[in-house]
């Protein structure tokens, strides 16, 4: 015998609501408890969602609850950062399920993988590896509320169909909301498997819709929604951290005598470091806890710590810098050979050689690292705005001694992550003060300082491009030696090369028509913690590449538009691994080939609706570029003024994305929107330097972000159809690798000044 | 011990003299949609009304508050130009993280009350003191502009 629903009812997610996270009124609410399985192919090698650990889920009891009311509650698993995720994962399941929107209600699923599946939220990839599972689930929903109608009403269940929050028998003219089913469906004996048929695309009402339908909105703009450190809990404790200026320092003596006389200090107490390489471990340091944030903050201030000396003592940007030039000028690490370079180099009517800097920029998300955490009966709970919760719950329960499932993390939503918040450290600091104060909540509050001082930064890097020019102002040649620190150092000893998922991002993988490729790596060492930023190492190589074609097309005397098509060639879909992309985004690369139609697209949708090429006011220039990255397309046009003071206007942003199918096109846009502003503060002011060893910037006065004058005085974003049947791509990242070189294109063409160091900083003045 | 007129009611914090009036509504009071952003009043997350004039709570002393009427984002929807630029927010979709957005409201209320009608210019300087690293501000402009015609009654 079947289990009835009713078997399995339950007070919806009671469990998961306890604690501070105050619950909405959730009245006694039906799990569904399917457990059809569908029939799978395994493909030898796992990509996409299935490649992930913990893989993806469709099971409708993981995701949809309906409560006795009527309204339903749809568990989003993935992070919140700003991406609009939680809305768009639950509208796939609200339209699939036809569900009303207005009685949905989205539940954040507590870090759990085992049960969840793969909960990272990064790589841009929530939606096209969740858009399927959560089609699956909802029609699933949907066709058990379907037959349970029709069970109810004695019909054939082809004779119902669910709309709008109802079922509806037209022959007999009945109709019943999903609240007068809940009974109903609680004491129906669903049929094993079930079959689910999906919703004709064409009824849809929010997949691919224009709508601003948000789960969050409403209470981010009135103080309601919960971030990291929004957490309250009576007795909680309150913890600021003075950690090592220098990676691997470490503390070698402090003085705590006048913290301690600080009103409201509690406890000062040492954190222990992890070695370098450090991972996603804390580094160290010493903790002043107190019965409230400031009191913490004037207690460190008073502190006294000895701090030892390190390897990198002597890291300096401007050192570096050099020497990122000069090893991007001699041969290094081959990565990618087609044709022969030198044989190009030497055949040419004229060569071209550009070296480009980016320096490390920070994520300073507007919310710093926060967490809280407590230790009670034998319980460790934690809440977290993180964007791996599984991990940094591993890592937790490793560190107090008990076995997951006397653990809890439960996801906050992020103020900000931008890769930053995929590292457990600031989540590993709040439980090591937890377990020094059992039974009391702890705070971990990292302060503007703290965060720009030790951030896992961006890396920096050294682009060298040479290319060869033939007769007809042809690229026959092309060589890109690329040399930044590596991510992998931060878990790897003194690694020296880009790893293949770096290179792979806009350096080995350019698809082009020239004969003669060279794709080199020179060796560099990393002397700070380096992590992923948004879009990664695209910002890099997408600079150099986009810049040179630009500094190319002149050394041709050609339009830079007509150049750059005709550097793509003729339309083609390339496998990625001729491109020695054995990576591709963790992507399958029969659906996803390199795919230059779609880079051609969107360029052309960008600059046509841009006006490339119409007469600009005086002192105003034009400039485009545009990025594969993340499986998706993306062309940028930048129209700017640079004034007599060297003041950057950008008067206009014209983008194009095609990302494949779009699921909610008004978060693409703002997606787009967000990126463009970020790349063009990356360009203009985003610098993170060192001197002995130390981050010189330290809050927003000298690590600037884009403030509201800096951003484009109007924009506008082409969501542009693919020409042919394609999987989805991502979006979160995929916007930001083309702004920054279209901006400095558009300068150049404003003002004749080539950009090849960023930030751009004041070198228009 | 300082007195304040909180969102309407006299409240007494327990705070030293120089907490800032962030730290001491976030932790002693408890209302938590002021946000932390950088402790330099340079971003502007910790935006609140004193006497009707937008603050940066983060560099303001507790002191400085005692016997003001200070106005947070928990009672903004109260006010008429409160709630109109919070459903304008919601309307245009400003908000991606929203982090920031408590603050980004407070400053565009406080510009509203006092300019009716502004024009983009005045919308910059006005907002050129919140930071949003998502980089909303042009729906930020936008949904003030909303937020103008709807309290003008449809006209600008």
């Amino acid at each position: 015998m079947r289990p009835k629903f009713s078997d399995f009812s339950l007070v919806n997610h009671g469990i998961d609501r306890r604690g501070f996270i105050k619950s909405v009124g959730a009245s006694g609410a039906l799990l569904f408890t399917a457990n059809w399985t569908w029939a799978q192919e395994k493909p030898a090698k796992k990509y996409g969602g299935e490649g992930m650990p913990g893989g993806t889920k469709s099971d409708p009891k993981l995701f949809v609850a309906i409560n006795h009311d009527g309204t339903i509650d749809i568990t989003v698993t993935r992070s919140e950062m700003g991406q609009g995720i939680r809305s768009s994962l639950a509208l796939v399941v609200a339209d699939e399920m036809e569900a009303d929107w207005e009685r949905c209600r989205v539940v954040q699923a507590v870090g759990d993988e085992a049960k969840y599946g793969n909960q990272n939220t990064d790589g841009s990839r929530s939606m096209r590896h969740w858009y399927e599972p959560m089609r699956q689930c909802g029609a699933t929903v949907r066709a058990i509320i379907e037959a349970a109608a029709a069970a109810g009403w004695n019909v054939p269940v082809r004779e119902v169909r669910a709309s709008k929050h109802s079922v509806i028998h037209a022959l007999s003219r009945r109709k019943a909301d999903f609240a007068e089913l809940v009974g109903v469906i609680a004491s129906f004996e669903a049929p094993d498997p079930i079959s689910i048929r999906y919703k004709n695309p064409r009824t849809y009402r929010y997949i691919g819709k224009e709508h601003t339908h948000s789960a969050d909105a409403a209470s981010m703009v009135s103080g309601t929604a919960i971030y990291g450190g929004d957490i309250r809990s009576a007795g909680m404790v309150y913890a600021v951290v003075a950690r090592p200026p220098v990676l691997g320092s470490r503390v070698e003596s402090f003085d705590d005598s006048e913290a301690l006389k600080v009103k409201g200090v509690l406890k000062v107490m040492p954190i222990e470091g992890a070695a370098v390489p450090s991972g996603f471990k804390p580094i160290g340091g010493i903790a002043v806890v107190a019965e409230n944030t400031w009191s913490a903050i004037k207690g460190r201030e008073a502190l006294k710590v000895e701090w030892s000396s390190s390897p990198h003592d002597s890291y300096e940007s401007e050192a570096y810098r050099q020497r990122l030039e000069e090893a991007s000028s001699n041969p290094g690490k081959l990565v990618r050979s087609v044709g022969d370079v030198e044989a190009a180099f030497s055949k040419a009517k004229k060569t071209h050689a550009a070296t480009y800097y980016l320096p490390h920029i920070a994520h300073a998300p507007m919310e710093p690292p926060v967490s809280t955490a407590i230790l009670r009966n034998n319980f460790l709970e934690i809440w977290a705005p993180t964007q791996a919760p599984q991990a940094a719950r591993t890592e937790a329960a490793e560190r107090v001694g008990l076995p997951l499932e006397k653990t809890r993390i439960n996801v906050t939503l992020l103020g900000g992550g931008f890769g930053r918040k995929s590292k457990a450290d600031f989540i590993s600091e709040a439980v090591e003060i937890a377990k020094a104060f059992p039974g009391r909540a702890a705070r971990v509050q990292w302060t503007r300082e703290d965060d720009i001082r030790h951030d896992y930064y961006h890396t920096v890097s050294g682009e060298h491009l040479e290319a060869s020019l033939d007769r007809r102002g042809k690229v026959s040649g092309w060589l890109h030696r690329s040399v930044a620190p590596t991510i992998s150092s931060i878990f790897n000893q003194d690694p020296k090369h880009q790893q293949e998922f770096e290179s792979n991002m806009g350096h080995s993988n350019v698809p082009f028509a020239i004969p003669n490729v060279r794709i080199e790596n020179p060796e560099i060492a990393a002397h700070a913690r380096i992590g992923w930023f948004r879009s990664v190492s695209n910002i890099p190589h997408g600079f150099a590449v986009q810049s040179f074609i630009a500094e190319l097309a002149e050394e041709a005397g050609k339009d830079p538009l007509r150049f750059y098509l005709d550097l793509l060639g003729d339309d083609r879909e390339i496998n990625p691994g001729e491109l020695k992309d054995g990576w591709n985004h963790g992507e399958d690369p029969k659906k996803y080939p390199v795919d230059t139609g779609r880079l051609r697209n969107v360029l052309n949708v960008a600059t046509k609706e841009a006006g490339w090429g119409k007469r600009l006011p005086k002192g105003r220039g034009m400039g485009f570029a545009v990025h594969y990255s993340f499986v998706s397309y993306v062309a940028a046009v930048l129209e700017v003024e640079v004034e007599k003071d060297g003041n950057l206007i950008v008067h206009k942003a014209t983008m194009a994305i095609d990302c494949g199918p779009r699921i909610n096109p008004d978060r693409i846009r703002s997606q787009m929107e967000g990126s463009c502003v970020m790349g063009i503060g990356l360009a203009t002011t985003g610098e993170v330097s060192f001197e002995n060893g130390s981050a010189k910037q330290s809050n927003f006065h000298d690590y600037q972000v884009p403030r509201i004058s800096l951003a484009p005085k109007s924009m506008s974003v082409h969501l542009v159809d693919p020409e042919k049947k394609v999987e989805l791509g991502g979006v979160g990242e995929p916007g930001v690798p083309p702004i920054a070189p279209a901006l400095c294109n558009a300068i150049y063409a404003a003002t004749g000044k080539r950009i090849r160091r960023l930030p751009i900083g004041d070198q228009l003045a | 011990m300082t007195t304040i007129h909180l969102n309407g009611q006299d409240r007494e914090v327990d705070a030293p003299d120089d907490m800032p009036l962030l730290w001491a509504i976030r932790d002693v009071l408890g209302f938590t949609g002021t946000k932390y952003g950088c402790g330099m009043g340079l971003c502007g997350a910790c935006t609140m009304h004193m006497d009707g004039a937008p603050i940066r709570s983060c560099v303001t002393p507790i002191s400085a508050a005692a016997g003001k009427k200070i106005t947070t984002i928990e009672a903004l929807g109260k006010e008429k130009v409160g709630k109109a630029v919070q459903e304008a927010w919601v309307k245009v979709g400003v908000p991606q993280c929203g982090y920031c957005q408590c603050g980004q409201v407070m400053s565009a209320t406080a510009l509203l009350t006092r300019n009716p009608s502004p024009n983009e210019e005045e919308i910059e300087t006005s907002m050129a003191g919140n930071i949003c690293r998502c980089g909303t501000y042009n729906r930020i402009k936008t949904a003030i502009n909303t937020a103008s015609e709807s309290l003008n009654g449809g006209a600008k």
